[in-house]
């Protein structure tokens, strides 16, 4: 029966009209949603928190799951895109005459942030691991430290008032383009190289993969959608300051991208899905909305000693989870696989065309 | 004295205040990593537990500075024990990164456990009565003498234990090869313990010390000691424990320095633009040997 | 024809001189074999020549390029592939994967070609799979092209290192101890399928090897080294009968 099942939903994966529909669809939800108010606020909200954080996660696994590195940078990317797009909107483009330019700043923010990839891609020549942890780390804290000590931007005190630009049909585009763009990328002679660098950068060398042009493509693609992802969460929140994207900041995508497994696309949609919705699910809020079916007798004892409590008590609730997913999926939940329809076809058959035949008895 | 060497000496003192506290962190974090290649980033929460605990025996057991510091001691090293064995232990074969972000969580953990249950910053009541003398102008705390002359004597001891004892032989032992000393009848495990006990002692005493000159505590506290301890241990050549003490005297060096001569929001940048690039000329750290990669 | 030339190379690890005073002279479609002790530095040899290490001395030239100084990979991408003595295949990666990337110098298309899957992305990747599958079938390893590395048998490694080595595309390929830890069966079959391969794709090969039947039995020239310096060279016939090789290593006599 679910053999029958997956032999059906291999052949729906198989038909090309399949990803032009369901992006089509996507499209039109994004853009209905908000405009029929299909969802309240507050969850089109959480979706677009959701969105970012893909193209965060996703972005961030490039390096350090695809690649292997452990960047600790990615908050800083943010930062650098969130800046240069907010400055655009708000000193720059006369936004408010033509607000069709946002896309513009969004764009302007992540070729600045794929520059400063650039930049930390260099000392990823010499160094490695621990080293370049730490050289990342460095990184962010620098970023944070300038912004700080430039007025004009507002200093420590960040820049409040942003315009919230960012819509839903904005977030979907362009977490379609990440994950198309990474996917694309890492099923190319470039991905695979960035995967060989992780098994063995010697050996890479050896078998005349360029590893310094790939880590500069890794790093610049990463940071590159960091830098989106900082110019939208920008436009969303309509404050930044240094503080948002401290290393707290890198750690939660940390999680996200760990959570859900490296070397995955799908892991990290998976990750940043449920981590931020986790996050927001266990709101005392959310909780005793979601439970107020219950009778009073019931409900009152309850909200009284744990739902309301949980705003702290999540924030211990979620790193424990992830301690256990750590030690049950040390890899996390899709370590080193992929969902099968972010494998492109030619993959997937060049790896099972043989195989399938040696079983029907061709050899 | 000219006031140029008062100042100068001044700052010294202050750095060296600031570097044993380093210090005595960045230990834990270079013996950890000697002996698993594991960077223990819960380690800077340990640290901040171990003011916590100073805060619990200093207020609501009453002690005095000498019992409360070694209660701090052994709860944190407690602590580090229980971490390993529930957190690390069963990680010890998975991919080092897994290991690297459970120790995220466990610390992530620890901050908001401890969020959870004191919301507001606590004050720590002064244990010692803080005499200060003028030295020929440069004014010095019987505190700083105390934090000083304390960090030194336990990294004395520590290395005293490292490298003269049967138990640090055998930490020595295990981080040079990992293959074939469990097969030598070193027993593997307990050894680790101890070493996490070592370590997250040392940080409890960093905790205690720190939480007396800066009185003021919150759980938040120990993610950029943390870091910067980590740092120390990084700059010194991680692994190496020497290193790691010299490494802090640096970077607290440093930060002190900065700190006197720019404004103070310059610090962590001319901070971190120095260890980027120390790393980058040296990317073994001070004291640390390059790994040779065999082909 | 010279194919690979090396003059007066040297080498130092800090103080100690792996390799001293290394020449060589190897033709196009020539087999020779380099023996010699332990940390004679064989392996070394090899190194410069990719490009691993680079030469404290001398100079090496492929074709009349020079070597010294070049990248690994730039090194490999003038078509000199090799194999190492310690496995160091991708082990996390599918068997398919590992020969894939081997094919990085040799296929043609941009990053922005392949972020966008347009122009020659297509073609060239679909060129890759059917050589990485062709190279794998010779191997007989096609039918576990999905298979991940670190799963093969030890022998299937060894074969899969080959592969990779072939996939790009080398007119030069460095074989390092690649009968180490075989049975004579298997070193039977593997000196008939070097022979063979050699013909297959037109290789001169460099081969490094502790195994005297293999040695024997298919080099056509053999270079001894002893504590970096070269003790002997020649025909097999003439090394199996020079005093100063039976003295320095064969140690025992002649073995054939
Ligand atoms: N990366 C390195 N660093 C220091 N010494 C090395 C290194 N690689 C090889 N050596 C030394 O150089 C000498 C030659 O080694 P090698 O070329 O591996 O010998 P062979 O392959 O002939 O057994 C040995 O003494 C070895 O220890
Ligand atoms: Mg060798």
């Amino acid at each position: 029966m679910s053999a029958m099942l997956r032999n059906h939903w291999d052949g729906l994966l198989e038909q090309r009209w399949l990803l032009p529909v369901l992006l089509a669809i996507g499209f039109v939800l994004a853009f209905a949603i908000p405009e029929y108010n299909l969802l309240n606020k507050y969850v089109q909200l959480v979706l677009m928190y959701v969105g970012i954080n893909i193209i965060l996660a996703v972005s961030l696994n490039l390096v350090n799951g695809y690649m292997g590195e452990f960047s600790l940078a990615h908050a800083g990317f943010m930062a650098v895109g969130a800046y240069t797009a907010a400055l655009l909107t708000m000193k720059v483009l006369p936004i408010a005459a033509y607000p069709g330019l946002f896309p513009l700043a969004v764009l302007a923010g992540g070729l600045a942030a794929a520059f400063m990839g650039l930049i930390v891609a260099v000392p990823s020549f010499k160094v490695r691991g621990d080293y370049l942890a730490i050289i990342t780390l460095a990184f962010l804290m620098i970023v944070k430290s300038v912004i700080e000590n430039i007025d004009y931007i507002g200093g420590p005190r960040g820049i409040p008032g942003i315009k919230r630009l960012t819509t839903l049909p904005w977030v979907f585009f362009w977490v379609v383009v990440s994950v198309w763009a990474v996917r694309n990328f890492v099923y190319s002679k470039y991905g695979r190289g960035v995967l060989s660098i992780r098994e063995d950068e010697i050996a890479s060398d050896l078998m005349s993969v360029n590893t310094r042009r790939v880590k500069f493509l890794a790093f610049m693609t990463s940071s590159f959608f960091a830098g989106i992802a900082g110019a939208l969460f920008a436009h969303l929140l309509q404050f930044i300051s240094p503080r948002v994207f401290d290393i707290i900041k890198t750690t939660d995508i940390l999680i996200m991208v760990y959570l859900g497994g490296i070397a995955s696309i799908g892991g990290s949609i998976l990750g940043a899905t449920l981590y931020t919705g986790l996050m927001e699910i266990l709101r005392p809020s959310t909780v005793a909305g979601l439970l107020s079916w219950l009778p009073e007798m019931i409900f009152d004892p309850l909200n009284e000693y744990f739902i309301r409590h949980l705003g702290v008590w999540r924030m211990v609730i979620m790193p424990l989870l992830l301690v256990l997913v750590m030690l049950y999926w040390p890899r996390g939940m899709m370590g080193l696989r992929e969902f099968r329809g972010f494998i492109p076809r030619r993959d997937r058959e060049a790896h099972h065309r043989l195989k399938t035949l040696e079983k029907q008895g061709t050899p | 004295m000219s006031d140029g060497i008062v100042y100068w000496l001044q700052q010294i003192l202050n750095a060296l205040q600031l570097g044993s506290i380093y210090a005595l962190i960045a230990l834990g974090y270079t013996m950890v990593y000697g002996i698993l290649t594991m960077i223990n980033f819960a380690h800077g929460d340990v640290f901040m537990i171990g003011a916590f605990f100073c805060f619990l025996a200093a207020t609501a057991l009453g002690l005095s500075f000498a019992p409360t510091l070694l209660l701090t001691m052994l709860g944190a090293a407690l602590l580090g024990v229980v971490i390993e064995r529930l957190a690390y232990k069963p990680l010890r074969n998975a991919p080092r990164v897994s290991a690297i972000i459970t120790a995220l969580g466990v610390g992530l953990f620890l901050e908001n456990f401890t969020l959870a249950l004191a919301p507001y910053p606590k004050h720590i009541p002064p244990l010692l009565e803080n005499v200060t003398w003028n030295l020929g102008g440069v004014s010095v705390s019987s505190l700083q003498v105390i934090i000083i002359f304390l960090s030194l004597g336990l990294m004395i001891v520590l290395d005293y234990v490292v490298h003269r004892t049967p138990v640090g032989m055998a930490m020595r032992a295990i981080s040079w090869d990992k293959t074939f000393v469990p097969l030598m009848g070193i027993p593997v495990n307990l050894i680790i313990s101890i070493t996490f006990a070592i370590g997250a002692g040392l940080a409890g005493a960093a905790g205690t010390m720190y939480a007396l000159a800066y009185p003021v505590i919150d759980p938040y506290m120990g993610i950029m000691v943390g870091w910067k301890a980590f740092i120390s241990a990084v700059v010194g050549g991680i692994g190496n424990i020497r290193g790691a003490m010299i490494g802090a005297f640096i970077l607290g060096g440093v930060e002190i320095m900065v700190a006197a001569f720019f404004p103070s929001t310059y610090r962590d940048f001319v901070a971190f633009t120095l260890l980027l690039l120390l790393i980058v000329i040296r990317p073994y750290g001070i004291l640390g040997q390059p790994r040779i990669q065999k082909v | 024809m010279t194919l690979l030339e090396a003059t007066k190379v040297r080498h130092f690890f800090g103080g100690l001189c792996a390799v001293g005073d290394f020449n060589l002279d190897l033709h196009a479609g020539e087999l020779m074999g380099i023996i010699g002790p332990n940390g004679a530095g064989k392996t070394t040899v090899f190194n410069l020549i990719t490009g691993v290490y680079q030469a404290s001395e001398g100079s090496i030239r492929f074709k009349g390029t020079e070597l010294v100084g070049k990248t690994p990979h730039q090194i490999t991408a003038l078509r000199i592939g090799r194999t190492f003595q310690n496995i160091r295949l991708f082990r996390d990666l599918s068997v398919l994967d590992n020969v894939r990337i081997a094919h990085y110098a040799q296929s043609n298309y941009s990053p922005l070609e392949a972020l966008l899957q347009i122009g020659r992305y297509r073609r060239e990747e679909e060129r890759i799979i059917e050589n990485s599958q062709r190279l794998l079938s010779i191997f007989k390893l096609e039918t576990l092209a999905g298979e991940t590395a670190k799963n093969l048998p030890y022998g299937m490694q060894r074969r899969l290192e080959i592969a990779r080595a072939l996939a790009i595309g080398p007119e030069l390929l460095l074989l390092d101890e690649p009968a180490a830890g075989m049975n004579p069966n298997e070193i039977d079959q593997l000196m008939e399928f070097i022979q063979w391969i050699r013909q297959e794709f037109k290789l001169t090969l460099l081969l490094i090897e502790h195994q005297m039947k293999l040695v024997m039995g298919i080099c056509e020239r053999i270079k001894v080294l002893d504590f970096g310096e070269t003790l002997a060279e020649g025909p097999p016939e003439a090394i199996q009968n020079d005093p100063k090789v039976l003295e320095a290593y064969l140690g025992e006599g002649p073995i054939g």
